[in-house]
């Protein structure tokens, strides 16, 4: 396949995401309220352009779905269908199936005819006995086009039909709207709106279709169109007046200012008005039927020249045979912007490639390194603060770190996508163990780093499945304790003090943290006589091969627990925290720094090298004094921090660039606390500095060091290295005495 | 000169060299893989690296890895100088610096020059070498630099 149909699939399959989230928002929307009739035809809309795209692209099992799907929402829109609790949750796993089908199809998979055909039986029994009727009911793209038989009297051809097969097929398709009909029948009774619109040539020349307006009017209450031809009277007069012209009755007369916004942008270019008729005035509903559309050609003269074909010495009496399709000769360089006041319309975005927005964080990035480097030079060179440069440099300091803010938010996406893919596992989770499940979400707007949304996919999933499989009680024990059947899962997101907050909560019975102990205990993961706090007991869930559920279930409890969500989580410098009351549920709580290209870190000196702490890992500073410090063995000490002991470990010899120094009184300590709240005290030679520093990854061009996260560049050129403060202590000697007889190996 | 080239050319068999001293010997290195030479700036060191990797550096902000060549080699390490160089290469995309004493020549030796270097197993400098080759009566080491870059294993501590 040539490279731009390459280019145009790509871009077919980065739209279906967008329709599929459309989609998705829709179902959701007619749990809710499910007489709304903008939703479904939402979610009609999605599927139809998934069909739509994936017939250009042969990929014929999406588009034998897709129809399926699409001819049930149909009956749904045109009512002949109920959407009820059973039908939105068929909707829902319908969504699913469609959702794989276009990841199955993007990456070029075999489909197996089989893997949706019990969904497409599904689709058929809801749609019961009037699906018959609706195989029969040919759906708007496959249209026929319409002729239009026009009787211009005996001595005129009547070859009057628009070469435009589309036009006219888009237009009786806007006709046969179902809304349109339905609406009619329960239309207000406040008096309609009547439309006379009669494009000038300049509209043509402006690139604008007509058929994008008359199709955004039938979004509103459109009943009926008649399309009247007005052959010129002189060939001057029909290059300024096409002379056709539509008269369009709308039964809602509110509808007025919709109406006008439609034609907002050909303004000028369009012989328009717009009146209310009164009620009794109104037409009567007479869409979907093709043949009472009333074309109204006045007989021409037979003076009058063709239109279109003036050098053209043709007999004289052939009265406008040919109409040129409205729109044919002129590219839509622009088209008329969807202005239905129903929908809220979306905020313009532009595709761009994910590398071309890591090229420029990169080189923001390096602005933000240059910046610090230019403004320690400004600083040697001993200027006075109140000179030209220093102020400048202030400014520009001011607009880099700006610029560096909007860069990072490029890189920001909302959370929602992710909690879409959630509200599938909930839905995929509750049918394996048979629990009615809701999940709720909330603060779906949320944005954080493209990245972290990517890698946040796995854990969440897991923290969802385990919440439905073991958090939430089954309907029988939930009605026996006095809840609702139906079990709720929270997930929600927010900011919060520049991190983003993502907790997951269950209403079920909490943790039974007697069994956790027991469970823990038999695997030896603690003594049996260890005195555990509750929120400790909480936190051995974190620990690798704990699993709680006493029957395995296909679902959770495969012995990768909470443990690989917890580093995964750590590994995006995030912290998860648990919580829980009994028989009120059981909330885990995530927390995640914005972005993975900046860090708020603290600058510290240690054996002449500078290195970097991230300042989440540091609970606080202290000075060691004499009496705090404590010998614990013959080569490691302790101190004692408001009466708690806490391990010593000297930063410089953990890293191999010196021996434990004789003496630890006066020296500078950073608390450190790890994620189980363990802490240790790490001891530094000076704290220089506390400042954000952009993360430059060492993998790629060294391979991973111990106890390194990552390096940056300092403001004098320096590379400092970014500690992993639980990756370092987690492989500690704690060393702080120098016995060279007791070399430790390793 | 295109990869492409019969053998046949003439300056198709001709291998350009940039060579440099490390101590008192003469290494070489196939031009196509140096990137850049930049002076010698002070490591920021990596901790529990093996004594070979002298640590990391700033080039125009990417995190450039330094080794030193004479303890790779095995040979006498002496102290940075700042009149020291350090050779970018890149090879197979991985950018690594060496540090080498000072940079000589760039020289040009016909592929009928080139010399298999004898095996002796006494010392691993042997294993990264690609040839050896005569220029001007001195003996010129030509460096097998996927030898010499470090794998994964050999760094880790």
């Amino acid at each position: 396949m040539s490279d731009p149909m390459q280019e145009i699939r790509a871009s077919f399959f980065v739209e279906c995401e967008e329709l599929l989230e459309n989609l998705f928002d829709a179902i959701q929307e007619m749990t809710e309220d499910p007489a709304n009739k903008d939703t479904i035809n939402i979610a009609f809309r999605a599927v139809h352009s998934i069909k739509g795209g994936a017939g250009a692209f042969q990929l014929d099992d999406l588009v034998a779905f897709a129809h399926q799907f699409e001819t049930a929402m149909d009956m749904v829109r045109s009512d002949a269908l109920e959407a009820g609790d059973t039908l939105v949750a068929l909707f829902f796993r319908c969504g699913d199936m469609l959702s794989d089908l276009v990841r199955m199809s993007r990456e070029g998979e075999d489909i197996d005819p089989d893997l949706y055909a019990p969904l497409i039986a599904e689709l058929a029994e809801c749609a019961g006995i009037s699906l018959e009727e609706e195989e029969a009911e040919v759906d708007p793209a496959d249209f026929q086009p319409m002729t239009l038989d026009l009787d211009l009297g005996a001595d005129v051809d009547a070859d009057f039909s628009f070469e435009d097969a589309d036009f006219d097929a888009e237009l009786a398709a806007i006709l046969n709207d179902p809304p349109a009909a339905e609406i009619a029948s329960d239309a207000p009774s406040g008096g309609g709106l009547s439309v006379h619109f009669a494009p000038k040539q300049s509209i043509f020349e402006n690139g604008n279709e007509p058929l994008f307006l008359l199709r955004n009017l039938s979004d509103l209450s459109l009943c009926d169109i008649q399309l009247s031809f007005t052959p010129s009277q002189s060939f001057e007069q029909a290059l300024d007046a096409p002379g056709l012209a539509w008269t369009l009755q709308l039964l809602d007369g509110d509808d007025e200012i919709a109406a006008r916004e439609v034609f907002e942008f050909v303004d000028g270019l369009c012989e328009l008005t717009i009146e209310r008729t009164s009620p009794q005035t109104a037409p009567e509903p007479m869409a979907s039927e093709a043949d009472t559309q009333l074309i109204e050609v006045e007989a021409p003269k037979s003076s009058t020249p063709k239109p279109t074909s003036l050098p053209d010495p043709a007999p004289e009496d052939v009265p406008t045979a040919e109409v040129e399709p409205p729109s044919k000769p002129e590219p839509p360089a622009k088209e008329p912007k969807p202005a239905s006041a129903k929908q809220s319309a979306p905020s313009a975005t532009v595709r761009v490639d994910l590398d071309r927005i890591d090229r420029l964080v990169n080189l923001v990035g390096e602005l933000v390194i240059n910046q610090a480097m230019l403004s320690q030079s400004v600083l040697q060179a001993g200027l006075p603060k109140n000179t030209n440069i220093s102020t400048g440099l202030d400014e520009f300091m001011q607009l880099t770190r700006d610029i560096q803010e909007s860069v990072m938010m490029i890189r920001a996406q909302p959370v929602k996508s992710l909690f879409q893919r959630m509200s599938r596992i909930v839905r995929e989770a509750s049918a394996a163990v048979d629990k009615k499940v809701r999940l709720v979400t909330d603060g779906e707007n949320t944005e954080i780093d493209k990245t972290v949304i990517e890698r946040l996919a796995d854990p969440l999933t897991h923290m969802i499945r385990n919440a439905v499989d073991h958090g939430l009680e089954t309907s029988d024990q939930r009605l026996a304790s006095g809840k609702s059947a139906e079990g709720v899962v929270r997930l929600t997101a927010a900011h919060r003090s520049g991190r983003v907050i993502i907790e997951i909560s269950d209403d079920g019975s909490g943790i039974n943290r007697p069994k956790v102990r027991e469970i823990a205990v038999s695997k030896g993961l603690i003594h049996k006589d260890s005195k555990l706090t509750d929120s400790e007991i909480e936190n051995l869930l974190f620990m690798p091969g704990f699993s709680t559920a006493t029957e395995i279930s296909n679902l959770s409890g495969r012995g990768v627990g909470m443990d690989v969500v917890k580093s995964a989580i750590t590994a995006l410098g995030g912290r998860i925290s648990i919580s829980s009351t009994d028989g009120k549920g059981t909330v885990f709580s995530i927390s995640l720094p914005l972005t993975l290209a900046v860090l708020d870190g603290m600058v510290i000196s240690v054996a002449g090298e500078t290195l970097v702490v991230p300042l989440n890992a540091i609970a606080e500073t202290l000075t060691l004094q004499p009496e705090i410090i404590e010998r614990l063995g013959p080569e490691t000490t302790v101190i004692s921090v408001r009466d708690e002991f806490v391990p010593l470990f000297d930063l410089g010899v953990e890293l191999g660039y010196r021996k434990p120094k004789p003496s630890y009184e006066g020296a500078i300590a950073l608390l450190v606390v790890q994620e189980d709240g363990a802490r240790s005290a790490l001891v530094v030679d000076d704290i220089e500095d506390q400042r954000q520093v952009v993360i430059k990854g060492l993998q790629d061009s060294y391979g991973s060091v111990p106890g390194v996260a990552a390096a940056t560049i300092l403001g004098d050129g320096q590379i400092a290295l970014i500690l992993d403060a639980a990756d370092l202590l987690g492989q500690a000697t704690g060393r702080s005495r120098d016995l060279s007889t007791l070399e430790k190996a390793g | 000169m295109s990869p492409d080239t019969p053998l046949q050319d003439p300056s198709a068999s001709e291998l350009e060299l940039l060579s440099f001293y490390v101590g008192d010997h003469e290494y070489s290195v196939d031009i196509m893989s140096v990137r850049e030479i930049s002076g010698w700036t002070r490591t920021t060191s990596l901790p529990h690296s093996p004594p070979f990797v002298r640590g990391v550096i700033n080039l125009r902000g990417t995190v450039l890895p330094v080794l030193d060549l004479a303890l790779r080699l095995g040979l006498e390490a002496n102290e940075p100088h700042e009149r020291n160089v350090v050779v970018v290469v890149d090879l197979d995309g991985r950018t690594l610096g060496l540090r080498v004493d000072a940079v000589s020549d760039i020289l040009s030796i016909p592929a009928s020059a080139m010399q298999q270097p004898p095996e002796i197993s006494a010392d691993s400098a042997g294993s990264f070498l690609r040839a050896l080759t005569i220029v001007d009566e001195r003996m010129v080491r030509i460096l097998d630099l996927e030898a010499v870059m470090p794998s994964n294993d050999e760094v880790a501590a």
